[in-house]
């Protein structure tokens, strides 16, 4: 089983709200000082699908990122969770794409690996949340997709997978190659283990620059951009909250109960 | 871009039913069609459609399409993407309106890339520019942090719209419209997905998304005991429960009653949010609630940010009081 995942370093979204920051004349993000980025969580769970795929039948996990400037001790982290081979499009002809542009790159990438029966990527990345990318790459490969998935099994050539519905499940089979896009309710991706940090530690990823890949200039990063975008902003919030005071903890409830009625909440 | 007119609305149904974001898609599919002066186009995918389309003429739409197949009886993304492609080529709307559905969410992006055109995902305003007379699409990004708007220049704009962010019309079963069925050659061969099972997870008792009431449980709640006493103040109050994602990752709650930017929606009366911390992402699925009450032991939790009523301390000693005296008002 040839596997190939894909994994965008994002800023770290589980950081506290109040430190994040845009620089409105730029449109652009500011990143706060002193978080260091991970791998989108989605694609860590992508990277969990494939090592359980490959703990029950064995393959070779290849991971995919784009991007500039890629932290080597974040891009790693899969391969200390057990994938076998890293591969970087880095360039700065990358930075400023789009769901269009980071597809087409990625894509084409993809032909060049060649081999695959299953690629995975997240459901969305945690910074634009786009939502995009994997059902792009798999139309710009002509292949099947399934996406928002929780369990993935693959047998007799096909895969078998659980996808996430508002309110359960759908038991889907799909023919291979087929790209599957990854949520939460996979669980937990696994740690790193030592041993995993120590042959990551070994291994050197495998660099590609646009032209490695033969990618047209005009179609990747940002003039390979279909979309515009025109404002970011924060929106403003309210923030009038009136705190319910009291002796204890449980004459605080019996007040807020009697505030509510008076508000005419409840 | 003459020849791109109209504003189409990708319909789904539900039992039977128009759902309820293909009303709200009409509703906004009109104001932005009067505005262009243009009209609004609605298509429905299914089997045994019946009486649906002039339920979506009633709800605002001037033409409605029809695919109705018995291989399309199903979600499947290689025969919708097949109707709606036929459709689109044939049509040329010059706006594309679907819902951020589990339907709108696969079939979207995958549409997108067969078109050649740029798509938004899960927007929660639209308007024409006065002066381009281009679609402004503004999405929340970075888990709700920041909001951004895009423009597209390519044809059909492909925008999903989240649940409840726009209003239906008043359905008016007086109005005229014509219904347009469409052939689609299907071949089975090239469906390349199959559904073996669809298992539903429903709660018993009132759905999350019709609440009025809803008391929500984080990650500070513990264990499945402790939603418990949630479930308890939610029967009291007519609601139901729902809860933040690590409760639904743990184990202790179904995955389907998360709250948030990947789980449900909700905008209900009264959002009682227990040791939850309000992250951004958990805020993008309840922020539009009338009234948040917060009980988190950290005054400094952010969800104090968006409350109107808040208690700082701990919930094992506040909750049960609380709910006693809701009992005793309520009761009285
Ligand atoms: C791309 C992406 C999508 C996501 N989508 C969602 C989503 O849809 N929904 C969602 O909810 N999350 C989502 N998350 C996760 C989100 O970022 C937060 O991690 C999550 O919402 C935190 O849940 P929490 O508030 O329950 O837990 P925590 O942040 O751990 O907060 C627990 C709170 O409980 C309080 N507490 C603990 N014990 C007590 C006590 N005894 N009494 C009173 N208070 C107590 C603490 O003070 C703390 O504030 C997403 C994350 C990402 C990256
Ligand atoms: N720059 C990137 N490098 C690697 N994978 C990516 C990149 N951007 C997006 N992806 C993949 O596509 C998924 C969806 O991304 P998006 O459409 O941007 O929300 C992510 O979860 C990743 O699996």
């Amino acid at each position: 089983m040839n596997m190939i995942v894909c994994c965008k370093q994002v800023l770290d979204p589980e950081a506290p709200p109040a430190s994040f920051k845009i620089d409105p004349a730029n449109n652009k993000v500011v990143p706060p000082p002193g978080v260091p980025p991970v791998i989108s969580p989605f694609d860590e769970q992508a990277v969990e699908a494939a090592l359980r795929i490959k703990d029950n039948q064995g393959g070779k996990i290849t991971v995919l990122s784009l991007g500039n400037n890629l932290l080597r001790d974040v891009v790693k982290k899969p391969l200390s969770m057990g994938a076998d081979e890293l591969i970087l499009l880095e360039d700065e002809a990358f930075e400023g794409g789009d769901s269009w542009s980071t597809a087409y790159a990625l894509a084409t990438a993809i032909k060049k690996i060649g081999e695959f029966d299953l690629i995975f990527c997240g459901r969305q990345a945690a910074d634009w949340d786009a939502g995009q990318v994997g059902s792009g790459i798999a139309e710009l490969l002509g292949i099947p997709s399934v996406t928002v998935a929780k369990k993935v099994e693959a047998v007799d050539g096909k895969a078998r997978v659980e996808r996430v519905i508002a309110d359960g499940y759908q038991v889907i089979e799909v023919t291979l190659p087929a790209l599957i896009t990854v949520s939460n309710e996979l669980g937990e991706a696994r740690y790193a283990t030592l041993k995993g940090i120590m042959a990551a530690a070994k291994k050197q990823p495998i660099i590609w620059k646009p032209s490695d890949i033969g990618v047209d200039p005009s179609q990747i990063g940002a003039p390979g951009r279909r979309s515009k975008l025109f404002k970011l902003f924060q929106p403003v919030r309210e923030g009038k909250c009136e705190i319910i005071e009291a002796e204890t903890p449980a004459e605080a409830g019996t007040n807020l109960a009697t505030k509510l009625r008076e508000a005419k909440i409840i | 871009m003459a020849e791109f007119k109209g504003v189409m609305v990708c319909g789904e149904t539900v039992e039977g039913k128009l759902s309820s974001i293909t009303t709200e898609l009409l509703g906004c599919g009109r104001r932005l069609a009067d505005e262009l002066k243009e009209g609004l186009l609605c298509i429905l995918i299914g089997n045994q459609l019946g009486e649906i389309p002039q339920k979506a003429i009633a709800s605002g739409a001037d033409k409605v399409y029809t695919a109705d197949d018995p291989l399309l009886k199903e979600y499947q993304t290689d025969s919708y993407i097949a109707v709606m492609e036929k459709v689109i080529k044939d049509v040329s709307p010059q706006i594309l309106l679907l819902g951020q559905t589990a339907i709108g969410r696969d079939l979207a992006p995958r549409l997108a890339f067969r078109l050649g055109v740029s798509l938004s995902m899960d927007c929660l305003e639209l308007n024409i520019d006065p002066d381009t007379k281009l679609l402004q699409q503004t999405r929340p990004v970075y888990g709700g942090n920041a909001r951004a708007i895009f423009t597209a220049e390519s044809f059909p704009q492909m925008i999903t719209v989240r649940q409840k962010a726009m209003s239906p019309l008043e359905p008016d079963e007086s109005r005229k419209g014509e219904i347009v069925p469409i052939k689609v050659d299907l071949d089975p061969a090239k469906i390349r997905t199959k559904v073996i099972e669809t298992v539903k997870e429903e709660i018993a008792g009132i759905k999350l998304e019709d609440a009025e009431v809803i008391v929500t449980g984080g990650r500070g709640i513990g264990s499945a005991e402790g939603f418990k006493q949630l479930e308890e103040l939610a029967k009291i109050l007519k609601g139901a429960v729902g809860a933040s994602r690590p409760p639904c990752d743990n184990g202790w709650v179904p995955d389907t009653i998360q709250v948030g930017l990947t789980g449900k929606i909700v905008t209900p009366e009264l959002y009682i949010a227990v040791a939850i911390s309000g992250a951004s992402q958990h805020l993008a699925g309840c922020s539009s609630s009338k009234n948040i009450i917060a009980i988190n032991r950290d005054a400094e939790a952010n969800i104090f940010k968006e409350a109107r009523f808040g208690v700082v301390g701990d919930w094992k000693q506040v909750l049960p009081a609380f709910t006693e005296e809701v009992k005793k008002l309520l009761a009285g």
